[in-house]
C-alpha cells in the first residue's frame, strides 16, 4: 500500500481515502488523489456510482473519484477502491539523528533531498519533549544522548549496495557540515520497527499527561517550528507541555498540547489563536487530520470563501437531504 | 585494571523478525535475499564487553565471526559498537552448511589461544539454530571454566562474579580467568551504534583467516535429512455447554 501511517493497527482503507490520509511515506508516494485510481461509492439518494476503474490513465469527463476522497464521507460513501501499488522496496536503511536546532532540522532535508533524492522515502522529525515522554511513559530507549530535535530519514529502494552508499554519503556529509550532531542507523527489521516506534508512540505517550489539544497544520518550512515556540510562550505554565512533531519533509506539523485535566481557559488561550497563526502564513488549519466536527467552523482560515461558497452548493447538490455523515466538514450555510 | 583481552564471538543469523520459510528441497530454510543480522544474544555479549572496556577492566576487545564473507558486516557493527578490532574465519557458503557448534568452538579455541585471551564471551545460543553448545563446547576445549546463561557479571578480586539464569531461579558462581561466559538475554540491553563510531569502524582491522589456518577439520558430523513447517493448526471447536465439553472429552478418550 502507498500508504502508512500511525494508526494502521486500526484504520479502515475505505476510510483513509474518505479523509484523504496522509501517512508517514506521502513524500514518497503522494497523496492518496494520485494512488486511488477508482473508487466504487454509495450516493445520499442510494445510486451505487461505479467509478472503479484500473486504468492509469482516463481523461473521460470529470474524474468523479476525487469528489469522495478527503470529503469525509458527506459526499458519499466509499464501498470499493482501486489503488495502485508501487513495487514493495527490496531494501530499507532507516537513520535517526540528532540536531541542535531546527534550521539544522532543514538544511539536513535539503541533503537528503539532494543526496538521497529517488530512494528517499520518510523525513520525519521530532523534539526533545517527544523524546521525553517516549522515555517517561513508555519505557523507550533513546538511541542517542540528549538533542533538541530528532529527525528520521527512511530510504527504500531496489538495490541495497546502491542505497547504503548514497545513505553513507548523505550521512558523512551532514555529520561533516554540523547539520547532525550525531545518529545512528538501522538496516535490521528489528532495529527499524524500534526507530519507527519513536516517532509512531509520541501520540500515545501523549495521553498520559492528561488532556491533549492536536492541532495538524501546513506551514511554510521558515515558520514551521516557530508557531511552537510561540505557543509556548503564550500557554506557560498552563500547559504541561506543548510539543511539535511530524511530516517535516511535507511541511506538516502535529502541534500537540497537554494539561492534566480540560481546562476551558487554556483551550480559549490556543484557539482561535493557533488558526490565526496559520492563516496569517497561508497555511492549512488541517493538513490531514480533515475537518470533522470539530474544525468545520474555522475553514474560512484556510479557504476562500467563494470556495467554501462552492463547496456548500455542491453538498446541496448531492444531498439534499442532509443525510451523509452530517454536521460535519462543510459549514452549512 | 585494564588488563583484559576480551573475545566476542558473533553470529550471522537471519534477523529474527523475518518470516521463515523453508526451502523447496526440504534440507533447509531460504537465505537467499532474506534479511539477516547480528545474532541477539552475540550483540549482548559485544555490548557487555564493550561496558568492561568503559570500566577500565578490559583493555581489548577482538570480535571473531566464522562463516561465508558476508560475517564481515555483522563483524563491522560490532567494531561499530565498540570493539577494537575483528577476526573473520572465512568459509564457504556451501561448506558452512555443514558446520556446527563443534568445528566453531575448535576454530575459537585456537582463536582465543593465539590472541591470548583472557575471557571469551558468546551469545547462549544462536537464533537459527538454538544449539545452545558453542560456549560450554569452547570451554571444554580451552580447559577453562564457564559460567553460561550469565545475566549480571562482576568482576571481584581479580576473579568474576557470574550470576546465572537456571530452572528454578538465579545461581551465583565465581570463576577465575580465564574463562568462557555465555550472554543470557537480561545481561545487558546493546547499544545503538552512533554515526562517528559506525564511521570509526570502518578504518578498524578485520584480519582474515581460514578453517586450515586453525587447523580445524571441517567434515561435517551431523546430516540434516528433513526441514518441515511446524503442522497448521487447525481450528477448535466451541462447545455449548459443560455436559458437551464432557462429552467431547469421551469421545477423545481424555477421560
Amino acid at each position: 500500500m502507498p500508504l502508512d501511517l500511525g494508526a494502521k493497527g486500526s484504520c479502515h482503507i475505505g476510510g483513509n481515502v474518505s479523509t484523504n490520509a496522509g501517512g508517514i511515506r506521502l513524500l514518497r508516494y503522494g497523496s492518496l488523489h494520485g494512488s486511488v485510481l477508482g473508487v466504487e461509492a454509495v450516493l445520499a439518494d442510494g445510486t451505487v456510482i461505479d467509478c472503479l476503474s484500473s486504468l492509469r490513465k482516463d481523461n473521460t469527463g470529470y474524474d468523479l473519484k476525487q469528489l469522495f476522497i478527503g470529503s469525509e464521507g458527506t459526499l458519499g460513501m466509499v464501498t470499493k477502491v482501486s489503488i495502485l501499488c508501487p513495487r514493495r522496496p527490496k531494501s530499507v536503511n532507516v537513520a535517526f539523528l540528532g540536531c541542535s536546532s531546527f534550521d539544522d532540522v532543514l538544511a539536513t532535508f535539503k541533503d537528503a533531498k539532494g543526496m538521497l533524492e529517488e530512494v528517499l522515502s520518510a523525513y520525519e522529525f521530532l523534539d526533545h519533549e517527544c523524546m521525553k515522554i517516549n522515555v517517561k511513559y513508555l519505557n523507550m530507549t533513546n538511541p542517542l544522548s540528549d538533542y533538541p530535535f530528532y529527525v528520521l530519514v527512511e530510504t527504500s529502494g531496489s538495490n541495497a549496495a546502491h542505497d547504503e552508499e548514497k545513505l553513507n554519503t548523505f550521512l558523512e556529509t551532514v555529520m561533516e557540515t554540523g547539520h547532525v550532531v550525531d545518529g545512528t542507523v538501522a538496516t535490521d527489521i528489528s532495529k527499524i520497527k524500534n526507530i519507527w516506534s519513536l516517532r509512531e508512540s509520541i501520540a500515545e505517550a501523549l495521553m498520559h499527561d492528561g488532556t491533549v489539544y492536536k492541532y495538524d497544520v501546513t506551514l511554510p518550512q521558515d515558520q514551521f517550528y516557530e508557531i511552537v515556540e510561540d505557543m509556548r510562550d503564550r500557554v506557560g505554565d498552563a500547559a504541561t507541555r506543548v510539543v511539535g512533531y511530524g511530516h517535516v519533509g511535507d511541511g506538516n506539523l502535529h502541534l500537540n498540547i497537554t494539561s492534566p485535566t480540560h481546562s476551558p481557559t487554556l483551550l480559549a488561550s490556543i484557539e482561535p489563536f493557533v488558526y490565526e497563526w496559520v492563516a496569517k502564513h497561508s497555511g492549512s488549519i488541517s493538513a490531514e487530520h480533515g475537518l470533522g466536527f470539530k474544525k468545520k467552523n474555522y475553514i474560512q482560515y484556510s479557504k476562500s470563501n467563494s470556495a467554501i461558497k462552492l463547496m456548500q452548493d455542491m453538498k446541496k447538490l448531492m444531498d439534499p437531504k442532509g443525510i451523509l455523515n452530517p454536521y460535519k466538514t462543510v459549514p452549512s450555510r | 585494571m585494564a588488563s583484559l583481552r576480551v573475545l566476542v564471538g558473533c553470529k550471522r543469523v537471519i534477523d529474527y523478525a523475518v518470516k521463515v520459510r523453508v526451502r523447496p528441497d526440504k534440507l533447509g530454510v531460504v537465505t537467499d535475499g532474506v534479511k539477516h543480522s547480528m545474532n541477539p544474544f552475540d550483540e549482548i555479549a559485544i555490548e557487555e564487553a564493550v561496558r568492561l572496556k568503559e570500566k577500565k577492566i578490559a583493555k581489548e576487545i577482538v570480535a571473531v565471526s566464522c562463516g561465508p564473507a558476508k560475517c564481515q558486516e555483522t563483524l563491522r557493527t560490532a567494531l561499530a559498537m565498540g570493539a577494537d578490532r575483528a577476526i573473520h574465519v572465512e568459509i564457504a557458503e556451501k561448506e558452512y552448511e555443514g558446520i556446527g557448534p563443534l568445528q566453531v568452538s575448535k576454530m575459537l579455541a585456537k582463536l582465543a589461544k593465539d590472541e591470548d585471551a583472557n575471557l571469551f564471551i558468546v551469545g547462549k545460543q544462536a537464533i537459527d539454530d538454538d544449539c545452545n553448545q558453542t560456549g560450554q563446547m569452547l570451554a571444554s576445549y580451552l580447559d577453562w571454566p564457564q559460567a553460561t546463561f550469565a545475566s549480571e557479571v562482576v568482576v571481584e578480586d581479580g576473579d568474576l562474579k557470574v550470576t546465572r539464569e537456571v530452572d528454578g531461579g538465579l545461581e551465583t558462581v565465581k570463576v577465575k580467568m580465564p574463562c568462557v561466559i555465555t550472554a543470557d538475554l537480561r545481561l545487558n540491553e546493546p547499544r545503538y551504534a552512533t554515526l562517528p563510531n559506525i564511521m570509526k569502524a570502518k578504518k578498524k582491522p578485520m584480519l582474515k583467516k581460514k578453517p586450515a589456518d586453525l587447523g580445524v577439520d571441517m567434515t561435517p558430523h551431523v546430516e540434516v535429512l528433513k526441514v518441515d513447517d511446524p503442522p497448521t493448526r487447525e481450528a477448535g471447536v466451541k462447545v455449548e455447554s459443560a455436559e458437551e465439553l464432557v462429552s467431547k472429552l469421551k469421545d477423545v478418550g481424555c477421560i
